[in-house]
Formats: C-alpha cells, structure tokens, sequence
C-alpha cells in the first residue's frame, strides 16, 4: 500500500495547534510508515504539492495569502480538515473583527496605541494586505471534517487521522477551548 | 388526585399532577438540553432548546411550560428537534462574540457543553461580530455583554431569590441587553446587595467575579437551588 499524501498549512493561528500535533511524539513514527508529509511549515518544502490526500488547516482566514493558500490546499487536496479552534471558528484570530475594517484595525494598533507612533506596513507583494473581516475557513472554502479546541488535545488529533487513514467513519467529538 | 400518565420516547411514564414536562422527562432520566431553565427560578421558555413534539399538536412546545397531560405522547429526540437544537445554539455562537479560548467560564460553561452535546462542529451562519460593552465599575463583578446569551436567569435569580431587581432586559430582538437598575453602571447602582446570585446563576462568562482569567470562573449555577431549598426549611 502506498503511503497517504499529508499535508499541514498554518493560515491565521498561533501555530498552537502543530506544537499540539507534533506532541504525539512517537506516534509520528507510527504515522511516518503509513504516510508522507508532502507540505508543512515543519516540512521543507516551497510550493503546495498536487495530489495531495488530507490537509490539516491550522489558523482563520485573515489575509490575501491565507485565502490563496487555502484555495489551491482545497484544489489539490481529496480531504480538508479544520484543524483547531481558528480555524473552525475564527477564535483569537477573529477578535479584531468587532473592531471594524482592517483599516480601522491597522489605524489602532500601529497608530493609536503605538508609542511612539508608528506607520501601518504598506509593502504590496511582500507583507499579505489584510483582508476587513477575518472569517474561518469553511466560509471561503469546503471543509470536510473539523476539529475544534485551542488546541486539540493529541490524542484527538491521532483518532481522527486514524479513522481518516484507516477509512473508518470519523466521528469527531466536538471540544471548544 | 390521580398520577397522570404520558409516553415519553416509548416509555410509560406517571407523574404527579401539575407537574412540568421538563422535570417529568428528566426524572425519567432522559437528556434534554435547557439553557434558560435553572432549578429554583421560574420558567420563561426564552432560549428553546427544551422544545419537543407531542402527539397531536402541530406546534412544538417548549417542555419547561408545558403541563403533563393523561394520555400525553411525548417525542424529546426526533431528528427534526436535534437539527432545530442544532440551530438555536449555532445561532447564539453566531449573534454575540463566544470566544472559549479566552473566556473566564471555559471548561465550566453551559453554553460550550451544549455545542458538544448538539454537535455543533461549527456554526454554519456569518458571526456577527458586533462589539458589545464590557461593565466592570462593580468593585467585585464585571459583566461582559460579549458572552451574554440573554437568558435571563441574572435577571430572575436577582428578583425571585435576593427580592431586589437589580437587573433586567433592555431593547428590543438583537439589541436587547440586560441592564442594572435604569440603564447605569453597574458600580453605581443603589439597589443592587452585592449578593453574586447573578453570577452564580449566569450560564456562560458574561457575569464573573473580578479578577479570574481564563477557565477560572467555577460554574456554581446549583447554588441557586440549594439557597431556595435552604429557605424552605422553616426552625
């Protein structure tokens, strides 16, 4: 059997929940022998791989390169996973939303409350432009499975790529937080 | 007067006349969940998540205001019920800002528990994310509107337990907004005891002791009953 073709992508997040996956410790060894890490930030590797067979989307959408990454992750990949609370909800990511537009948002953090005031990051093609609403990933994409918490613990993240692996059903417990 | 007797999911159930649906299908140790319902207040019917099919009637009714009938057939379970159940709380996580992460009642809150018990994976509806005020003038509470499910039971627990009436409900629909005394801090208020019954009955984060952080605040909404047990008992 060839192995399954994994990847992970860190959009909107405090890269919480890879610290969390990589906390499965020798698990990962298990996982190594029945799949590939094909692109991950703990992967090197630039381009996001065609054929890809499940995808772990850590973070909320809240820039232009979240949303692009995303979009091709959705093209090349047969499963998509929601991958914490980010990502599911829009969680911490999203509490700048009840501010406003990002507008708003940059004018308040590099100007209002900067000390001393600052400028708001302007460099097209090289800092991602923030999009006015931060929204969670189901909301620009299909999303196969979620799995919510802040992180989600390791072992439930081993019993959903378990039942994924294995083509069982998956049923995924619902935890928040 | 005889004991009434209903069906409830196919099983034969008696009770006590003028008993509620909702404590009759508890005591008969079936799940239902409730939000606005607390032991020891009175009943509203607000939030909708103990609704439930009787036989013959075309309108759901909420279990917590319905009255056990003889001869009453009770569905508590349907899948029609579970996807509405479904709804109510995607539509609560939806409306104000439920963020678990960062909320003092994470781990103790009603709110977060009904998600894991109707399936909620995630809220099909846009967030709203409109910012609402946080009051924290009262030296010992503070309440945050953001996490504020508008239940009510601050509201009930302040009249009907501590006899004061500090709190109530502004607005109309989605700008409604419970309130302290006429609309004022809550610091400033001149009726309110500093009693924390609206903190014990508060389902979520909204109400919480100052000074806890993240999943500090314990969830003590059965104080509530026990307080209106203690009183009954007469030396």
């Amino acid at each position: 059997m060839s192995r399954l073709r994994i990847a992970t992508i860190w959009l909107g997040g405090c890269s919480g929940c890879h610290m969390s996956l990589l906390d499965l410790d020798e698990w990962l060894i298990e996982l190594a022998a029945r799949a590939e890490l094909v692109y991950s930030p703990i992967a090197d590797t630039k381009h996001f791989p065609p054929d890809v067979d499940i995808t772990l989307i850590e973070g909320a959408i809240a820039n232009d390169e979240h949303l692009e990454l995303a979009r091709t992750a959705r093209r090349h990949s047969k499963i998509i996973v929601s991958f914490g609370d980010c990502a599911v909800t829009g969680n911490v990511t999203a509490l700048r939303n009840p501010l406003g537009p990002s507008q708003n948002v940059l004018q308040q953090v590099y100007i209002e409350h900067s000390d001393p005031g600052g400028v708001i990051p302007y460099e097209p093609g090289i800092v991602p432009v923030l999009l006015d609403k931060v929204v969670p990933v189901h909301q620009v994409i299909p999303v196969d499975y979620y799995l919510s918490g802040c992180p989600p613990s390791a072992p439930r993240i081993r019993a959903l790529l378990e039942s994924l692996i294995e083509g069982r059903e998956v049923a995924v417990d619902v935890r928040f937080g | 007067m005889a004991a009434k007797t209903l069906t409830i999911d196919g099983h034969l159930v008696s009770a006590r006349p003028g008993a509620m649906l909702l404590e009759t299908i508890r005591e008969a140790g079936i799940t239902i969940p409730t939000l606005c319902h607390l032991d020891g207040l009175s009943d509203v019917g607000a939030c909708r998540l103990c609704l439930v099919e009787i036989e013959g009637q075309r309108r759901l009714q909420p279990a917590c205001m319905t009255t056990v009938s003889e001869g009453m057939v009770v569905h508590t379970n349907t899948p029609r019920l579970r996807s509405y159940r479904r709804q109510i709380v995607e539509l609560l996580f939806a409306e104000r800002n439920h963020v678990c992460a960062v909320c003092v009642a994470s781990g103790n809150c009603e709110l977060q528990r009904l998600a894991a018990l109707v399936g909620m994976d995630h809220v099909r509806y846009e967030y709203m994310s409109v910012a609402y005020p946080v009051d924290i003038s009262h030296p010992r509470f503070g309440i945050d509107h953001n996490r504020c499910v508008l239940c009510t039971r601050c509201v009930r627990a302040c009249d009907e337990i501590e006899g004061v009436h500090t709190w109530d409900v502004s607005g109309r629909g989605i700008d409604s907004r419970v309130i302290t005394d006429m609309n004022q801090p809550w610091g400033t208020s001149t009726t309110c005891t500093s009693c924390g019954k609206c903190q014990l009955a508060c389902p979520t984060g909204a109400i919480f002791p100052r000074g806890v952080t993240v999943g500090e605040r314990p969830h003590a909404s059965e104080r509530i009953a026990l307080i209106v047990e203690a009183r009954k008992q007469r030396w």
